[in-house]
């Protein structure tokens, strides 16, 4: 028994924690901006999907890695636009068009992907992000490994999840969002268009679902693979109602997650032979439901998500 | 800049509804060509090799049809529960299941003669659907817990579960390694309705649960209350729609539909669970119920449409090089084309206070 405490003692067990939750975070705090602005963006799976395939594609055509994060962040951006549209102008069912966004994104990633690589049977590799040594503090010892030798892509999520918190608390345009999603009249009131405002949330918040995907192909896995995705973008938008639509909470949910996640694959290799390995994948999928039913109780949904804004209304 | 308001219309007009989902799929289309040309290919030799590659022979027009029989099924659940609002995204994880309780009852543990057993089969399928979905149901209802993403989480745990059976305890051991089930047996399998082709009694079933469908939805009460509550829950709550029961009903009917889709997949096209029994009708089927604007008859139409695609795509894939993920791209650009029509059906667009830049 003493070997499944041993994993959290680990240095292994908290980078690898590191590692899953990267794109669990990009992916959560873009749905958290788009949902604050009053707009599920259902869109997260298949967004993922395309900027993992376009974010790998780049790279091996011949760019290098921080192209492919600006290309996933491009083509994010810009089926989060074409959401927008759906949803903030035309007022379209914000369910269908997300689910629809997510079938058209990932089903295009993989057309286009069948096209420039027909042939391929084994997945091409990438040389990816390699881990870099932070100066003095990756030799401590175990906070060294643990956190210190990532990959620059690692600390550049940091970084973003960093501005994502200030953008939210600390400027005009969070506040914005943030009322858009609570009472988009009273934004209106004010003078500040509530569909530009909407848009912005949702163009940005596609754009970081699109990195997370990236992350996977560029820095944890040096290949795309069809379906690699596999649900991180419905477990994304769980969490972010177990984080009551709160950035840094989801940030803490997302780390909460990924260590549960990192600690079932090392005891999965302990007990391998007793409970099959299906039991320990489907983790996950349900902690997502239980997270769910935890928060539901103290959960406040932003009061316009789902609804529409339409001009010259009254609520 | 120019800024706009929809207006709602007092009363759409009826040639609009009748036209726009043609106009959808026939913008879906043109833009999937540029697709092709993108492809290298010709878009017109392209969708001619589609056509007849769904409907060219007897023996194409049979593999459509039998294509479009779980979607149908999965179409009527996707209509069933979008028409009340209660956003079933988990047909796929309910027609897994509808498969296993086929495999459950179907391969030995059961044996009744044909008449009987098939029936039987088909009842097991759809309380497999309908109560995979009862648990979300009650998490809704009491935890308000989002069933979108319950329903899609648990898609992934069903596929999962079905994994672990084929490799181990429900591995079929005549398969020579391959994860497979058992076989169904002969009194449960369901019989050819065209010699020499695989189309099977499944499609007679859905079509005949599009009517049922349609009969309850339009001419019962329970129809009448499901409407009430996907048009606005609280109004219906106040005039005496039994909210809770009215769900309930909803998830059971939705559910079992697409439990149904996974019996006529393991009894009817291959006649046991394979871990690739769906390549996603589950989510084909919320195509196909947007395309048919919710309405049960128009899904079968739908069905059949979305089964053409899929079956042609394949045909055109191997004469003209083009991935057969063009299907799938053809299918989600008429899901959000339809979305867009919708728009223009019950609504007006209004130009005003166009802003000059002087």
């Amino acid at each position: 028994m003493i070997e499944f405490i041993e994993i959290i003692f680990t240095a292994g067990f908290w980078a690898a924690t590191i590692r899953i939750a990267c794109p669990l975070i990009l992916a959560t705090i873009g749905e958290v901006l788009c949902e604050r602005a009053g707009v599920l963006n259902l869109g997260i799976e298949g967004i993922m999907s395309i900027g993992a395939m376009v974010g790998w594609m780049t790279v091996f055509l011949g760019a290098d890695l921080y192209t492919g994060i600006l290309a996933a962040l491009i083509i994010g951006g810009l089926f989060g636009l074409l959401h927008a549209i759906f949803t903030v102008y035309l007022g379209a069912s914000q369910h269908v068009t997300g689910i629809g966004i997510t079938m058209l994104a990932s089903s295009l990633g993989f057309f286009c992907f069948k096209l420039i690589l027909p042939a391929s049977t084994t997945p091409p590799k990438i040389k990816p992000f390699q881990p870099i040594d932070i100066p003095f503090l990756s030799e401590l010892p175990f906070l060294g490994p643990a956190f210190f030798q990532h990959t620059p892509f690692t600390y550049l999520a940091i970084l973003v999840v960093i501005i994502a918190f200030w953008l939210m608390n600390s400027t005009p345009l969070g506040l914005s969002i943030k009322m858009a999603g609570e009472n988009p009249m009273a934004l209106e009131a004010q003078g500040i268009d509530v569909f530009l405002v909407r848009t912005i949330a949702v163009v940005l918040g596609s754009a970081l679902m699109a990195v997370g995907g990236a992350y996977l192909t560029l820095s944890a896995f040096d290949a795309f693979y069809f379906g690699m995705i596999n649900g991180r973008g419905w477990i994304a938008i769980a969490l972010v109602i177990f984080a009551s639509w709160k950035p840094e909470r989801a940030l803490l949910g997302a780390l909460l997650f990924a260590g549960l996640d990192a600690y079932q694959v090392r005891a999965q290799q302990l007990a391998g032979a007793v409970i099959p390995y299906q039991f320990f994948l489907m983790l996950p999928f349900l902690l997502s439901i239980v997270a769910m039913v935890i928060a539901a109780k103290r959960t406040r949904y932003p009061k316009a998500l789902l609804i529409p804004f339409r001009r010259g209304e009254r609520h | 800049m120019i800024k706009f308001r929809l207006e709602e219309r007092a009363k759409s007009p009826y040639w609009l509804m009748i036209v726009s989902p043609f106009i959808a799929i026939l913008v879906a289309i043109i833009l999937a060509g540029i697709l092709i040309i993108l492809a290298g290919a010709n878009p017109f030799e392209s969708y001619y090799q589609l056509i007849i590659g769904a409907f060219g022979s007897k023996n194409s027009f049979a593999e459509t049809l039998a294509r479009a029989t779980p979607i149908i099924l999965t179409g009527l659940a996707a209509s069933i529960a979008f028409r009340a609002k209660f956003w079933n995204i988990g047909a796929e994880g309910q027609l897994y299941f509808g498969a296993l309780a086929t495999t459950l009852f179907g391969t030995g543990l059961v044996v009744l003669p044909s008449i009987l057993m098939i029936p039987f089969l088909f009842i097991m399928g759809a309380l497999a659907g309908g109560l995979l979905l009862l648990p979300l149901v009650f998490l809704k209802l009491y935890y308000k817990v989002d069933e979108v993403v319950t329903t899609l989480l648990l898609n992934f745990v069903v596929v999962l579960l079905v994994s672990y059976l084929l490799e181990g305890p429900w591995k079929d051991p005549m398969s020579l390694g391959w994860p497979q089930g058992k076989s169904v047996i002969d009194e449960g399998v369901l019989p050819q309705i065209l010699s020499k082709t695989r189309l099977h009694l499944g499609f007679i079933i859905s079509i005949f649960f599009a009517f049922s469908v349609w009969f309850i939805l339009s001419k019962t009460v329970i129809g009448y209350r499901i409407k009430s509550v996907g048009l606005n829950a609280a109004a219906a709550s106040h005039a005496g729609v039994p909210i809770f029961k009215t769900v309930l009903i909803v998830a059971l009917l939705s559910g079992g539909m697409a439990g149904m889709a996974g019996v006529t997949e393991t009894a009817g096209l291959k006649g046991y669970l394979t871990l690739d029994l769906s390549p996603g009708f589950g989510y084909a089927g919320i195509a196909v119920a947007m395309l048919a604007n919710l309405n049960p008859i128009g899904v079968i139409f739908s069905g059949v449409f979305l089964a053409s695609i899929y079956v042609g795509a394949d045909a055109m894939s191997r004469a003209m090089n083009v991935p057969t993920y063009l299907a799938d791209v053809i299918v989600a650009l008429t899901v959000l084309c339809i979305l867009l029509s919708l728009v223009f059906v019950h609504y007006k667009i209004l130009f005003f206070g166009v802003k000059k830049n002087d």
